[in-house]
């Protein structure tokens, strides 16, 4: 289990991440979802001890991971996968963090084989692609073969059989009873691998929330009206106690109510009506909205403060 | 916490697996021992032509260290490409995970570049003095018996050892190959020479880690010096241990 209590990191003038709490528990995905610069990377560093916290702290089993005496057994991270020393071999990288936590010498071959870098091992790591960079940096997290597991974004630059592949691996160590935390700036993503959400934007907690609570909450629902009248039709409807949001294209989205009644409500006070359609905001669209609002929060109280 | 060895054994691993850290340790004793070789063979033939006061003030022992300096840029070289090939590689990240006791992963780092650049030293200098001695031809050359000698031969090998900690704990404040040996390399090789030749500022420039560390590399102090071998080589001592000090306090405060 991971606890992550009231987490702050500022860098110089920048607040990256802004008094975040949540806990990941093992036995299942958990996704960490936010917007590029929301402060996943900054807060998976601070897990593990690159990042001081300006304040706040960071506990794996109740341990901070300085602490740990053989992190790598207990913590595999996949942070930043071109890191690595173009001139060394993937077995030599391997090999070098295996000793430095008494790991023995064989689970470089296993995790090597498990990635399917066998066929590369005594490769030099400059011609590596970033693909097989993100396949050599799931290995180094595996070698421990430890119960908690952080990737950010481990997706990237994988093709898509190798998208399929880190899917199913993610699922497969949490369904050992590992603690899976992996982080990605797209929904759509998190839908398919995580069954539970940890969602931030700008540094700040939005939702800790399983994968379905958050769809059912965040996917609106509305009613697409194209209409040559949009004033007239926009009245008919709030009298009738619909509310109603601007569309693009001066179209209107009628929330909460359904395309027969906003039907029956034109015809009876004869308002010209071109389409009208039920529609579900994507996923993608939902966590946007969701973000925004937090980026709109944050410009307001910031004006409320200085003004 | 932390466990020490092991973190010796990552560091042992990381060096040996760069090829990197073995052309540099391979160039530092070609380097010394054909500058030996080649000094030994200019003087064994100048030797006669020389004045009667060059012949008396002749060293051998020191002459035939002449290229000593220069295979000790490859140490220089060695040291630093060790501390910052983590940085500019950004494996780094990798080790502080793997090791997050940083004084631990530092004096880890430390203490396995330093033993490696003893041992490299201490083949070094025996095989530079045995060829320079040799080349220089028995009428003129110093045995490691002679007065003086024996003391050149460990004090240069602590020399070389102890210019490579201090580089490692520059490097380490510094993080970038190109700065540390952008000051280094012109430090070590140019301006500290110049500053020991200018005769206004010789009296300063003595107590630079070089200069201080190197008289013991002569059979004789100069004149115009206030340091002599071991007041020297104390005086380099105190530079390493404040480049290693500064390392640790960079390293310890920053994020990775
Ligand atoms: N080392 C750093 N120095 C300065 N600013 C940083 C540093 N790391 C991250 N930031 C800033 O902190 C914010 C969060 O970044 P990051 O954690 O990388 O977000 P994410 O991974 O969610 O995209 C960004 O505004 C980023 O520019
Ligand atoms: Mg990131």
């Amino acid at each position: 289990m991971i606890e992550v209590q009231q987490l702050t990191k500022r860098y110089g003038s920048t607040l990256a991440v802004d008094g975040l709490s949540f806990t990941v528990d093992p036995g299942r995905v958990t996704g960490f979802l936010g917007p590029n610069g929301a402060g996943k990377s900054t807060t998976m560093r601070a897990m593990i001890g690159l990042d001081r916290p300006t304040s706040g702290r960071v506990l794996i089993d109740g341990r901070s991971y300085t602490d740990l005496r053989y992190p790598l057994r207990e913590v595999g991270a996949l942070l930043d996968a071109k890191a690595l020393h173009g001139g060394r071999t993937a077995r030599a990288h391997l090999l070098g963090l295996a000793r430095s936590n008494r790991i023995p010498d064989r689970r470089v071959d296993e995790v090597l084989n498990t990635v399917g870098l066998t066929g590369a091992a005594d490769r030099r790591t400059e011609g590596f692609s970033l693909g097989m960079a993100q396949r050599l940096g799931v290995a180094c997290a595996l070698l421990g073969d430890p119960p908690v597991l952080l990737l950010d974004e481990p997706v990237n630059g994988l093709d898509p059989e190798g998208i399929l592949w880190i899917r199913g691996l993610m699922r497969q160590l949490a369904e050992e009873g590992r603690t899976v935390f992996v982080s990605s700036h797209l929904m759509s993503e998190m839908a398919l691998t995580a069954e539970h959400l940890i969602v931030i934007g700008r540094g700040r907690l939005l939702a800790d929330t399983s994968v379905e609570q958050f769809i059912a909450r965040n996917s609106r629902a509305y009613i697409l009206i194209r209409t040559p009248e949009p004033q007239r039709m926009r009245d008919v409807l709030t009298d009738a106690g619909v509310h109603t949001d601007d569309g693009p294209d001066g179209t209107l989205e009628a929330v909460g109510t359904s395309s027969e009644k906003v039907g029956e409500l034109a015809s009876r006070h004869g308002v010209t009506i071109h389409e009208i359609s039920p529609r579900t905001a994507s996923l993608e669209e939902a966590f946007m909205q969701l973000t925004a609002d937090a980026a709109d929060y944050r410009a307001e109280s910031r004006s409320a403060d200085h003004g | 916490m932390g466990d020490p060895r092991a973190a010796i054994a990552f560091e042992w691993t990381k060096i040996r697996t760069v090829r990197s850290s073995l052309w540099s340790l391979l160039l530092c004793f070609l380097v010394s021992v054909l500058i030996a070789l080649l000094f030994g063979w200019v003087l064994r033939g100048a030797y006669d032509d020389m004045s009667a006061q060059s012949k008396a003030d002749f060293d051998p022992v020191g002459s035939g260290f002449n290229g000593l300096r220069l295979g000790m840029i490859s140490l220089v070289v060695f040291g630093t490409l060790t501390v910052t090939g983590e940085y500019t590689s950004g494996t780094i990240r990798a080790s502080l995970a793997a090791v997050p006791r940083r004084g631990v992963f530092y004096a880890a780092k430390v203490l396995t570049g330093t033993a490696i650049a003893l041992a490299v030293s201490v083949v070094v200098v025996l095989v530079t003095f045995f060829t320079a001695q040799t080349a220089i031809g028995e009428a003129h050359n110093a045995s490691i018996t002679d007065d003086g000698a024996l003391r050149a031969v460990v004090g240069s090998i602590l020399y070389m050892t102890l210019i490579c900690a201090f580089s490692m704990g520059l490097a380490t404040v510094l993080r970038t190959p190109a700065l540390t040996l952008g000051i280094l390399v012109p430090l070590f090789f140019m301006v500290s020479e110049i500053l020991n030749n200018l005769p206004g500022v010789q009296k300063a420039a003595q107590f630079l880690p070089d200069a201080a560390g190197g008289i013991i590399m002569r059979r004789e102090a100069q004149e115009h010096m206030i340091l002599d071998a071991w007041s020297g080589m104390a005086v380099l001592v105190a530079w390493v241990v404040v480049a290693l000090a500064g390392g640790y306090l960079a390293l310890r405060r920053r994020d990775a």
